[in-house]
């Protein structure tokens, strides 16, 4: 510790010199007409950087939410906007990769400036919980979302659904063609005709679901069975459903709303059809993107109330409409040509049990999936 | 001092010189700048030992750790060999020769530098998949499936093609600084336009090549996007999966800490590549090569890697961008974002820049071994995976210096650690050509060092620190882990416009931001190719 205090001291030594250097002078761009010439095309009308400061006195719906948004602003961008209109908070978001953003947390300490962080999946959530760094949520919010959304411990509160499917092409393909069971497609007559994506977050989770379901032997004997087959490698769901709009692979495991951000990008038909495995199915099943409020924050009123929004029907209606994610809450209209959340026979397992993310990278590498 | 021969070339490391003191004016700034570069490093530390030597026991034994540093350097090592064999014909070809239209070709050889690896190597993987687009062209000839393209020689293709530019740079310049009236001696006693090239010409650029190179190794290192894309599990990734399995910071920082001794390893042999010849010869237009018959195999060298390394991510681009505009997807506002990306590059440069130039002066006006160790500190920043430098200042940042955490000063500084010694290197080049006379003699004429040093010595050494500000303004406009966790909240550029809408892969509306990066990237990088004419 006594090391990392000296470095610290080195650290605001050198920032302030830094600051006296760099700020006390006159604006940069005036550095003598030699190294700043390089510059001197640019604009720099741009005067971002202001504070953040934090009302103290907090009633609800006033002072600053900082939120860490794992997910994107092109998806979740519109929600932070409604919510700040509604209730006069000040919204400020730091888009990032959802792990990135929980080793950021982790890191920053008793000092975060968060107050919330909306995660891609309930792993990263489930390690700052671990970590005692997300505070009990309360019970009206964890009970608008049925139980296998949020954490055992109430500390985490899913946000919208994600359904894993089997995309396939309907050129070459009927539903009847297709496997009752994802355990299936390890037969030899699916050889090259499959695509996945291993890098991508929710097929991992989907495999760590597998460990859970069909223990860590069988999820060893499927990767390895479809190993066998010898299944094209993308680098995301969206290049795996074009791979089967292009019929490079006739089937892909993908998340349910890929299929629609395909149709439109190409802006119209694509020869790809979403089937959902049935019978409590480990391919059928069904993921969230959550949300916790840290321990740290210094607003959690606004958290908790930003978290009451993205549960109300304006927001959960957003989600169906404009991501074509599944609405946690009930009650909520979606995309007719999605099948509802309530009949898609998903297997019996919590989100929050799906922690184990070390193990589930371990056994893709041991099998050469990674 | 004796005044200098009249010789073309002469040793400027000949160590017979009087020893000097450098003035604290040098030598504070640049203690200062080295103890901020030593701050990842600390960090780096003081995670990776903080569970006791036990951990660091466990990360270092596994056979994993072993077979990830061996990847690493034999990725490191192929990427910088095929660069060097890439660059050095077409820097060749682009000063000396006649071949046609050089200038533009030296122009749209250097371009491939501005495409950020995460673009680059994501239309790699579409275009040339085993059913990508190529195939989709070669289909009519019979070819179903082109093979796999994963894993080494992937990201060997996609590192080379869009960091050879760094040799390529390097060596342009060295060929247009040095005097070729040794080449004309060589030609004029005989020997042929081969024989001189290698014996003359090759030679006299090692410097160059070496100095290149080194960028292009420490870059494979630190690079994440090329790797990640293209599946090859190099330190890079490695450290990524660790964050993103463990959320344990511990084993990450154990491996940015082997990369780190890697880094040194890779400076320890560079050092003793780069020999000690410095040349201030006169420069001037060498007379071109008569390139005859041979113009068409070297027109299908630019034109090839030209096709490959720019002409195919700008095209996929164009395509995708057309294809969501047909669509009904509607081109957003970017101006904001550009200003932003304009605004933190030009910070980021200028400062790279100024806080190159003490370094620089002292590495090559006071050589040392104290002068020579700062030189090679500002290495180790720019081999660590932007991911890993950006969590160290978050570090720090959060816990020690609340009040510059998330603003754009400490955003720049984090610019400034990741990519000095793009500045330093340049600076360093440009220096080596300025005689040491003309400073000496501005002292005698009762100048003081400071101020020679701001109205002599930058001035005759402004391009290679323009040089320098440009390569830092060019790969912080590329820049992504660092802007992402460090910049104001709320702060956007074109880098995190574009990632924003690939990570939900909108492709359609991550090809404008992309194009307008590589275009506002473009322009600097023109200058500073046209710029090396007078230069």
């Amino acid at each position: 510790m006594r090391l990392s205090h000296l470095v610290a001291l080195a650290f605001a030594t050198a920032l302030a010199l830094w600051a006296l250097a760099g700020c006390g002078q006159p604006p940069p761009e005036e550095g003598g007409g030699r190294t700043a010439s390089e510059t001197t095309g640019e604009t720099t009308s741009e005067t971002t950087g202001e504070e953040t400061t934090v009302a103290e006195a907090l009633s609800p719906g006033e002072g600053t939410l900082v939120v860490y948004s794992g997910r994107s602003e092109e998806l979740v961008g519109p929600i932070f906007e409604q919510f700040e209109e509604r209730s006069g908070v000040d919204v400020q978001v730091r888009y990032g990769d959802t792990a990135e953003l929980a080793a950021t947390i982790l890191e920053e300490g008793d000092n975060s400036p968060a107050d919330l962080f909306f995660a891609q999946d309930p792993g990263a959530l489930g390690a700052l919980d671990d970590e005692g760094r997300l505070t009990e949520l309360p019970r009206e919010i964890l009970d608008r979302v049925p139980p296998r959304f949020r954490a055992d411990d109430g500390d985490w509160v899913g946000t919208s659904g994600r359904a894993r499917v089997v995309a396939y092409n309907t050129d070459e393909l009927a539903e009847a063609d297709l496997p009752d069971s994802i355990l299936d497609f390890t037969d030899p007559e699916w050889g090259g005709r499959i695509g996945w994506a291993p890098t991508n977050g929710s097929f991992q989770a989907f495999v760590t679901a597998l460990r859970e379901l069909e223990g860590e032997e069988g999820a060893r004997e499927w990767l390895e069975g479809i190993q066998a087959n010898d299944p094209f490698a993308y680098p995301d769901n969206l290049t795996a459903i074009e791979g089967v709009a292009s019929g490079e692979v006739d089937v892909a495991f993908v998340n349910h709303y890929y299929l629609y951000q395909v149709q439109e990008e190409r802006g119209g038909d694509v020869p790809v059809a979403n089937y959902y495995l049935q019978d409590g199915d480990p391919g059928a099943l069904v993921l969230a993107a959550g949300a916790g409020v840290l321990d740290s924050a210094e607003n959690p009123r606004a958290a908790e109330s930003f978290l009451e929004f993205a549960l109300s029907q304006e927001a959960q209606q957003y989600f169906a409409d404009e991501t074509v994610e599944y609405p946690l809450v009930e009650g909520v209209e979606i995309d007719e040509e999605l099948v509802p959340l309530d009949q898609i026979q998903s297997p019996e397992i919590d989100l929050s049990d799906l922690d184990d993310l070390q193990g589930t990278l371990e056994l893709l590498r041991e099998t050469g999936v990674l | 001092m004796t005044g200098p021969p009249a010789a073309l070339t002469e040793t400027l490391r000949g160590g017979k010189a009087p020893r000097k003191r450098p003035p604290v004016l040098l030598t504070l700034p640049a203690a200062l700048v080295v103890a901020a570069l030593m701050l990842p490093i600390a960090y780096l530390v003081v995670r990776s030992f903080e569970s006791g030597w036990e951990t660091v026991a466990e990360v270092l034994l596994d056979g994993e750790t072993l077979a990830v540093l061996g990847r690493s350097a034999l990725l490191a090592a192929t990427v910088t060999g095929a660069s060097v064999v890439l660059a050095v014909p077409l820097a060749w070809l682009t000063t000396r020769t006649d071949l046609p239209a050089r200038r533009t070709w030296a122009v749209l050889a250097a371009l491939p530098l501005v495409i950020p690896s995460y673009v680059g190597g994501f239309v790699l993987v579409s275009a040339l998949g085993p059913r990508g687009m190529l195939q989709g062209v070669l289909e009519p000839l019979g070819v179903q499936r082109l093979p796999e393209i994963y894993g080494f020689p992937g990201a060997t293709l996609a590192l080379t093609i869009f960091s050879y530019p760094y040799v390529f740079l390097t060596v342009r310049a060295a060929l247009r600084g040095t005097d070729p009236a040794l080449e004309e001696a060589s030609r004029s006693l005989g020997s042929g336009a081969w024989a001189t090239f290698f014996r003359v010409t090759l030679p006299q650029m090692r410097p160059a090549i070496v100095a290149g190179g080194l960028l292009v190794a420490l870059y494979t290192l630190s690079d994440f996007g090329a790797v990640s894309l293209l599946q090859y599990d190099s330190f890079a990734r490695e450290i990524y999966l660790q964050y993103r399995s463990a959320f344990d910071r511990t084993p990450a920082a154990i491996l940015a800490l082997m990369l780190v001794l890697l880094t040194a390893t890779i400076l320890l042999v560079e050092g003793r590549t780069r020999g000690r010849a410095g040349y201030y010869g006169r420069a001037r237009e060498a007379r071109p090569v008569v390139l005859g018959r041979w113009r068409w195999p070297a027109l299908l060298l630019c034109g090839g890697v030209v096709a490959v390394s720019l002409a195919a991510p700008v095209g996929v681009l164009l395509f995708w961008l057309l294809r969501g505009l047909l669509a009904g997807e509607p081109l957003r506002t970017l101006w904001h974002a550009a200003a932003s990306s304009l605004y933190a590059s030009g910070l980021a440069a200028v400062f790279a820049a100024l806080a190159a130039l003490p370094i620089a002066v002292l590495a090559v006006r006071f050589p040392g071994k104290l002068s020579g160790l700062a030189e090679r500190a500002t290495y180790l920043g720019y081999a660590l995976p932007g991911i890993v430098l950006a969590l160290s200042l978050v570090f720090f940042g959060a816990n020690y210096a609340p009040w510059a955490y998330q603003t754009l000063g400490l955003l720049v500084f984090a610019y400034v650690v990741h990519f000095l010694p793009q500045a330093v290197g340049a600076t360093r080049s440009a220096l080596l050509q300025v005689r040491p006379s003309v400073e000496e003699a501005a002292r005698g004429l009762g100048r003081g060092p400071a101020s020679v040093l701001a109205t002599v010595t930058a001035p005759l050494a402004s391009s290679g620190i323009l040089a320098g500000a440009a390569l830092v303004f060019l790969t912080t406009m590329k820049e992504l882990p660092a802007t992402l966790l460090l910049s104001p909240t709320g702060f956007e550029t074109l880098a995190t416009r574009v990632w924003s809408a690939t990570s939900e892969a909108f492709y359609a509306r991550a090809a404008a931001p992309a194009l307008l990066l590589i275009l506002l990237s473009a322009v600097p990088m023109y200058l500073l190719v046209i710029r090396e004419r007078t230069g």
